[in-house]
């Protein structure tokens, strides 16, 4: 078997050099009763060739988003990724090297997990960032268990515009930690007004922005209320790219951003795997959960990296460890890195205003299809489209047609009727005008 | 200009290149990228633009290649060398895996498609999912845990749910708030007994190196809400004692998580789910070969047992004579889910790499690896076990321990002998865990790698091992010297960190 | 005059007016190795004997310190949180970690005298 090197000759050497008679023998530990007999319910070995067919056909079963027009957001983007990035985040050194434990010998990921946390630094406008988390609701989940922790409190509130994921992340945390949570009902048309439910008993007042609705709003007056009452402002990031075009959570007042990095880097691989950023100020240094990359020097006097402040980890802290996270995102950080470092400043900013004016024209576009209303009179990439029937059908209708013409916000919110006639549209700079005149021409057709 | 041990003009060595951050490499006004100009829009982001520099640095597509191809060649990876770390498994990351995670129809789909668009990526993940199951004898498995502590996580929260449904139906019930650990089990143990509001109470080991049976069943009471075993365990041996462990701990109310971590072992050979475990995380990133990739991602799936699986978190997906459905919301059969761990469905991309794993090796090789596995942890220790020293009588699983009492008055410690294995080509092995023997070595190969490395890696062994002996206490406090870092203050970072890169004094980041 | 005493967890006291001043052995600041970071508790919280009251944390441990007898705390020691490497240094000097106002002095005769205590570290090695 092409994995498994052992010739019949090399396991009996090695069984005479252990003094065992066979390789089941090794298992004499295990009770009878608990060993295998005969072979499992399984196919047996295959070829590559083989192997790939299988895997191929499942796909062939798929429509996925570089075959068709697309205008999927909510949560996770469709971008260009440059060849370079693939190509890279396959060398070996990268892809199958450990956790760097030991740092003379993975100076390699220990500089880009830095270079990572510098350029997260510098996206969300905050001082410091650690490694990586799961994803970005893992991120935001664990920065509402910070802020419990830094102000001693145990209740957190929550906006309508959270991605209704990240609410239900939060949720579960709540309900293992036992600490409660207000959130406040879905906001398409920003009415919350979250500071109202702020008071000294409040840990943390998580909000998203641009929101899952697709609103770009100023926090800065709701981090101060919160700031008032001794409580900490969250910010959530989803869609990165924004960030090359609308003021940072950093300049707003926010002492915790947890985003999401797919967007640079990463394909949408339905759903993961994906890379969560985390994000505070110095003063809270102690209190973030996960890895952090820190720079020191060697005995040479040369400067180095290392992973530091692990006393905060579960492998040694146990059950007082800030979190009991053990991977980061490793590889999927890496292509975050690279590909933020092939855009450099100038193309992060032109990627973002990219973005803004597909999303503008877009939205242009539809505004002329009669008996729809974009409801979102600000968004960056994506916004939300009322539509004169249930969005998941005309959804559904346009799939058939070959568009995946958008999210309906009944896929997350089921329950609310309220709800059901949103559509929500991203647009990057994958979208051409074909594209979008098709969505244009379709969505016309399904909504008559 | 730090220092330059090499003598060289340039501080390079060779094909060791020194690389400096991409800060101190690039421009703001370079970039690898080409991009249209954005079309003329009025603004719609509500007078919130980004102003001023975020600071970022850009490099052409050939300096970034460069940067990044030389960051690699600072790394050791399993495509150089072997990695004997003990509890890691690090296997031959398969090129197939890579081939297939990439394919379209696959790569590209967004999460949130219409399900009748994407009835190929379901059957995938419900083909998996028939794997894991039946590779280790259970009903059921939630696939949504990114990684093994997240999986861990969801273990504990299905106990948890179980007995809060258990307690809604049959009222009373003192609340069970303690989960019994072995003092050997790996850190996210307790972490994650402790994130999911229990109390942990720890188990000692008795001295064949297992969890001491007798100690168990007199800690198990009404407030167990249940416990946590490694099997095989952190020593690298079969905890032969599960079945009845399992039948205490159900006796007295309470469920049976295992940890999975090592799992490579067994499989194909011992199914979890015929020893009375309830829930069991496994490692797609160990067992099954999907890439560490420098830390990351991972995927941990949960097996549940039939008294868990109602509680599995969101998603579900659920084969139907329709086609494969998604249930996202806590109701109808997914009901009594405990909720969803992070956004969207799993971790896929590894879903799709493990499946072309075990399809390749097949029932019969996935048995083979494992049978390789353990042989080659067995002639590490048989190999070594006279020049080092083993706290237990084999056979081990997969997986060797030694502890320290061999360096006793050389003045040499476990982790002096473990850098030294840097300069010969390997990387260290695991060291000082678990806790419960003193100075501890625990080394596992895999059943990738030849009897030629291995003999290779004894002789490694036994000659660092005779030196020790000697007492050359200046030999081991100056390994590693070859590597491009040797012996990085690890004290300086953590008592003044640095975190970032700043540029110079007077240059300010904005952030507006 | 003020005699210094030690628990087995090798914390010492000096009491003085019904106020301990509490800090760690120069063995546990050797067992622990270079120190990184230290956690003081809060002035006016109040520790039980045998309670976690601080946590001295070096590059791969973090290591609770046990407040060997009860009371409130009065006081922390700045210096220490400022500078760690102060408790690799000076341990059984300026190093001390927190104040107590005892909530019963008596407590502090079961605690070791330092030939009871150095006797304590030999059976150790």
């Amino acid at each position: 078997m092409r994995y498994l090197p052992h010739t019949e000759a090399d396991r009996r050497a090695m069984l005479q050099a252990i003094g065992a008679p066979s390789v089941e023998s090794l298992f004499r530990d295990v009770p009878e009763a608990a060993r295998l007999k005969g072979p499992l319910d399984l196919p047996g070995h295959q070829g590559e060739l083989e192997v790939e067919r299988a895997i191929a056909a499942f796909a062939a079963r798929n429509i996925g988003t570089s075959a068709v027009p697309s205008f999927l957001g909510a949560g996770a983007y469709r971008h260009h990724v440059p060849a370079a990035v693939d190509h890279l985040i396959q060398r070996g050194e990268f892809l199958t090297s450990y956790t760097p434990y030991q740092p003379e010998v993975s100076q390699g990921t220990l500089q880009y997990l830095f270079e990572f946390q510098t350029q997260v630094a510098l996206l969300t406008g905050m001082e410091v960032a650690n490694a990586s988390m799961y994803d970005g609701a893992s991120a935001a989940s664990e920065a509402v268990v910070m802020a419990n922790r830094v102000t001693r409190r145990a209740r957190a509130v929550v906006s309508g515009n959270l991605h209704p994921h990240y609410r239900e992340t939060i949720a579960t945390a709540a309900h293992a930690l036992g600490f409660a949570v207000d959130f406040a009902p879905p906001d398409p048309e920003e009415r919350e007004h979250l500071a109202a439910r702020i008071d000294g008993a409040t840990s943390c007042v998580v909000v998203q922005n641009p929101g899952f609705f697709g609103q770009v709003r100023d926090f800065a007056g709701l981090a101060e209320a919160a700031h008032a009452k001794g409580a900490l402002l969250i910010a959530v990031v989803t869609e990165i790219v924004s960030l090359g075009a609308i003021r940072p959570p950093g300049a707003m007042g926010a002492d915790i951003v947890a985003a999401e990095g797919q967007s640079l880097g990463n394909p949408l691989g339905f759903g993961g795997p994906y890379v969560g950023l985390f994000a505070t100020q110095e003063k809270y240094l102690r209190q973030m959960p996960g890895r952090l990359c820190g720079q020191t020097v060697d005995a040479d006097g040369r400067r180095g990296f290392v992973l530091t402040l692990s006393t905060r980890e579960q492998h040694i802290r146990r059950e007082k460890a800030t979190s009991n996270i053990c991977t980061n995102s490793g590889l999927c950080a890496l292509a975050f890195t690279i590909h933020l470092t092939l855009l450099g400043e100038t193309g992060f900013k032109r990627l973002a205003a990219l973005n803004h004016a597909r999303a503008v024209q877009l939205a242009e576009r539809l505004e002329k299809v009669p008996g729809v209303k974009v409801l979102s009179d600000t968004f960056f990439n994506e916004f939300a489209l009322r539509l004169p029937r249930p969005a998941a059908e005309v959804a559904e209708k346009l799939a058939q047609g070959k568009i995946l013409a958008g999210v309906p916000v009944s896929r997350l919110y089921p329950g609310r009727k309220e709800l059901a006639d949103l559509l929500l549209l991203a647009a990057t700079e994958t979208a051409t005008d074909r594209d979008m005149d098709a969505l244009a021409a379709g969505l016309r057709e399904a909504v008559r | 200009m730090s220092a330059n041990p090499y003598g060289t003009i340039s501080g390079n060595r060779g094909l060791q290149l020194e690389e400096p951050l991409i800060f101190e490499r690039g421009e703001a006004g370079r970039s690898g990228v080409d991009l249209p100009e954005p079309p003329r829009v009025e603004s719609r982001v509500g007078g919130l633009e980004r102003r001023g520099a975020i600071g970022l640095p850009g490099l052409s597509e050939p300096q970034a290649i460069r940067h990044y191809t030389r960051l690699s060649q600072k790394n050791f990876a399993i495509d150089a060398g072997m990695y004997p770390l003990g509890s890691c498994t690090m296997k031959h990351n398969p090129r197939l895996n890579e081939k297939a995670a990439r394919m379209p129809g696959l790569a590209d789909l967004h999460p949130l498609q219409p399900l009748s668009t994407v009835q190929g990526a379901l059957a995938l993940i419900d083909a998996l999912a028939h794997w894991l199951k039946v590779l280790t004898g259970m009903p059921a498995v939630a696939m949504s845990p990114a990684a093994g502590a997240q999986g861990e996580f969801c273990g504990v929260m299905a106990m948890r749910a179980a007995h809060e449904a258990h307690r809604v139906k049959h009222g009373g019930d003192k609340t069970r708030t303690k989960i019994l650990v072995p003092e050997s089990a790996h850190g996210t143990n307790p972490a994650t007994a402790a994130a999911c509001g229990y109390a942990v109470e720890a188990i000692p080991g008795d001295k064949r190196g297992r969890v001491d049976l007798a100690a168990l069943k007199a800690k198990l009471g009404p407030e167990v809400a249940g416990i946590m075993i490694t099997n095989p365990n952190t020593c690298g041996l079969f905890e032969n004692d599960m079945a009845e462990i399992g039948k205490a701990v159900h006796a007295a109310g309470g469920y049976f998580y295992c940890d999975g971590a090592n799992f490579n072992a067994i499989m194909g050979r011992v199914r979890p789910g015929d020893l009375g475990v309830d829930c069991m995380h496994l490692n797609l990133h160990k067992t099954f070969s999907t890439p560490h990739g420098g830390g990351g991602p991972g995927s941990g799936p949960v097996v549940l047992s039939a008294a868990l699986a109602p509680f599995a978190p969101l998603p579900w997906v659920v084969a139907g004579k329709d086609g494969f459905r998604l249930l996202e919301r806590a109701e109808g059969e997914a009901a009594k889910a405990f909720g969803r761990l992070k956004a969207f469905h799993g971790q896929m991309g590894m879903f799709v790499r493990a499946l072309a794993y075990m399809m390749s090796h097949g029932g019969d090789g996935l048995r083979q690896a494992s049978g390789d596995a353990v042989l080659n942890a067995n002639y590490v220790l048989a190999k070594l076990k006279d020049a080092l020293s083993a706290p237990f009588e084999g056979p081990c699983m997969h997986e060797a321990l030694f502890d320290d009492r061999f360096l006793n008055g050389s003045g040499v410690t476990t982790l002096d002998l473990a850098k030294a294995l840097i300069d010969e080509g390997y990387h260290p092995m695991t060291m000082y865990f678990p806790l419960v023997v003193h100075g501890a070595l625990l080394i596992e190969p895999t059943e990738s790698e030849t009897k030629e490395t291995l003999d290779n890696f004894v002789a490694v062994m036994r000659g660092l091992a005779e030196r020790a002996k000697k007492k050359d206490v200046e030999f081991f406090h100056a390994v590693p010297r070859l590597t491009p870092r040797r012996r990085l203050d690890e004290t300086l970072a953590a008592r003044k960190p640095i975190l970032r890169w700043r540029p110079a004094d007077g240059e300010k980041q904005a952030a507006e | 005059m003020a005699e210094r005493r030690f628990s087995k967890e090798h914390e010492w006291i000096e009491v003085e007016g019904g106020v301990a001043t509490v800090g760690i052995t120069d063995y546990a600041q050797g067992q622990l190795g270079d120190v990184v970071f230290v956690e003081l508790p809060a002035v006016g919280r109040k520790v039980a004997k045998g309670e976690a009251a601080a946590v001295v944390e070096s590059v791969k441990a973090a290591s609770e310190v046990f407040s060997p007898l009860s009371g409130e705390v009065t006081e922390v020691n700045k210096a220490v949180a400022d500078d760690p490497a102060k408790v690799n240094a000076e341990a059984e000097k300026g190093a001390w970690f927190f104040k107590l106002r005892l909530a019963d002095a008596g407590e502090a005769k079961a605690l070791m005298d330092r030939a009871a205590y150095d006797a304590f570290l030999k059976t150790l090695s």
